[in-house]
């Protein structure tokens, strides 16, 4: 593993987190790249939503999108039917899954990208918004979050709720309007997190090879919970890196 | 003001260059993904308030330079929606009624940033969010094809650009290429703005450069490390010697186009090419 980058790890244990005959709505960066790799290696028929009004697409490897809505995220796309209409199918109930990334997320799951600071109109740190990322953790059947493991990333409270998970708790997110959905796991650099049923609050569920859960209670904000059997990921195969590799070849997500 | 096309794809970038060229100022731009379009507007002062879903230009440049520093310093106003309820504010206003009801937004705090209300499913008493509904003055488009009558077809991506042409007063298209009214006919399944919706339309090939233009031509991608480079060392102040090299000096789009060249407007037009496999 000593030749695994972070990123790298990141996008192979997300890509397994894909089913075949299912469709996934990913925005741009590791997330899409890993739904690249999943449709490659185990999941052909999965499909791809993505946020430029965009249905089926093949992505090419070496010409991985920058954007959501350029040239490159629609090669051989089976329907182009606009943003609005793409996110109304969501809404409709047709994306099973929703795979997204969050600058930083709370013990809940709530994901915030829009401001660093208290006061939105007038923030410490003004970072590009929420793009499609609300709707997305808003209208999937299920939410999957791909993000570095970082403990300035993994807050107590988010500073703002650009995007809603389980909002302060169990039974918030149905309260609040929200007829399904809600994160499911947060697949991280150090390992993957899930949350409790009852309290909706996260909790380790496996860490990554050579990963102590004492190292990611030292890269987390707040107090994790445990799951009741902890897993250990199965280190990426040759064969995964090598496919993953060769979609990055320019590692413009990579790193 | 509503610019169409979304992100660096298909911007209307003949029409945001004469907007500066006029030296308009105190704008509210709306625009559902916003890129090197706000930042200009932003540096020469055009735009008070932005209301988008997200602004930068793209993940591997990073959080725009340029939209932190004028609005975290209060200069200029981001009042963010999410990319869905802008949509369906510019939707609710091509339909023609106040506000439409979504699911998408309950529960966030985006909900208070613009204002959102809530309201009872009059049926089943079901909350519900209530998007109002977005009327521009303005819209700027960029279009494939467009015929005298004012007719027009776009390739590709539709982005918001029907919605926006239907709910704005007055509508302004460039358009790539103008096209006898029996091209249109021939295929009028590709028309997506009707011509009686729009008021001036002018000829701009390229005219959405350094920005893509589905199937025609692929963003500059070069040209945009060179402009966040520059933007890296000197802060705003780089953007404003941009406007002044390709914005205010060139006299005409085709005086604009020879800044970059026939070579590099070819390459990307390749490139365009090859992903489309046509």
């Amino acid at each position: 593993m000593t030749d695994v980058t972070a990123s790298e790890l990141l996008a192979v244990v997300a890509a397994r987190e894909l089913r075949d005959d299912t469709t996934v709505f990913a925005g741009v960066g590791v997330p899409l790249l890993a739904a690249a790799l999943a449709r490659q290696r185990h999941a052909p028929r999965l499909t791809l939503v993505i946020e430029g009004g965009i249905i089926g697409p093949e992505i090419a490897p070496g010409r991985l999108p920058i954007s959501t809505n350029e040239m490159r995220a629609g090669r051989r796309a089976t329907m182009l039917p606009g943003i609005t209409d793409a996110f109304l199918l969501a809404q409709r109930g047709f994306v099973d899954v929703g795979f997204m990334g969050g600058a930083q997320i709370d013990r809940h799951g709530n994901v915030n990208t829009s401001v660093l600071g208290t006061d939105y109109w007038h923030p410490k740190v003004r970072l590009p918004g929420t793009g499609g990322a609300n709707d997305i953790a808003s209208l999937c059947r299920e939410v999957i979050i791909v993000t570095p493991h970082e403990r300035r990333r993994f807050v107590e409270r988010v500073d703002f709720v650009t995007s809603p998970a389980w909002l302060h708790g169990d039974g918030a997110r149905r309260a609040a309007g929200l007829l399904f959905g809600g994160v499911s796991r947060v697949v991280t650099t150090l390992g993957i997190l899930g949350f409790d049923p009852d309290s909706r609050r996260m909790r380790i569920d496996a860490v990554h090879p050579g990963v102590s859960v004492a190292t990611i209670r030292e890269h987390t904000g707040f107090e994790l919970l445990e799951a009741p059997r902890l897993a250990v990921t199965v280190p990426p195969s040759e064969d995964e890196l090598a496919m993953l590799r060769a979609l990055d070849p320019e590692r413009r997500f990579l790193g | 003001m509503a610019v169409g096309g979304c992100l660096f794809s298909r911007t209307p970038m003949a029409l945001v260059r004469e907007l500066l060229r006029q030296r308009r100022h105190g704008l509210t731009l709306a625009r559902n993904l916003t890129c090197t379009e706000g930042e200009f507007l932003m540096v020469a002062g055009a735009a008070a308030r932005i209301v988008t879903a997200w602004m930068s230009i793209g993940l591997p440049w990073g959080v725009s330079k340029i939209l932190r520093h004028f609005v975290e310093s209060g200069r200029v106003a981001l009042e963010e929606w999410s990319h869905l309820a802008l949509g369906l504010r510019f939707r609710a206003a091509a339909m023609g009624v106040p506000f439409l009801p979504t699911l998408t937004m309950l529960g966030s705090d985006l909900m208070d940033v613009g204002g959102m209300k809530r309201l009872q499913d009059p049926y089943t008493g079901a909350t519900l969010a209530a998007v109002p509904a977005l009327f521009p003055d303005v819209a700027l488009l960029h279009v494939h094809r467009a015929d005298v009558f004012g007719n027009c077809q776009i390739d590709g991506y539709p982005h918001m650009d029907a919605d926006i042409a239907r709910a704005a007063t007055t509508v302004l298209v460039t358009t790539e290429e103008i096209v006898g009214v029996e091209e249109t006919r021939r295929r009028p399944e590709r028309t997506v703005i009707p011509g009686f919706v729009v008021d001036a339309l002018v000829l701009a090939p390229f005219g959405a450069f350094p920005h893509e233009c589905y199937g025609l031509y692929e963003a500059d991608f070069d040209h945009f490390a060179d402009y966040t480079r520059a933007i890296d060392a000197r802060g705003p102040a780089a953007v404003a010697d941009y406007l002044e090299r390709y914005a205010y000096a060139p006299p005409t789009w085709g005086d604009y186009l020879d800044l970059f060249g026939g070579e590099r407007l070819a390459l990307q037009q390749r490139r365009a090419r090859e992903l489309t496999g046509e």
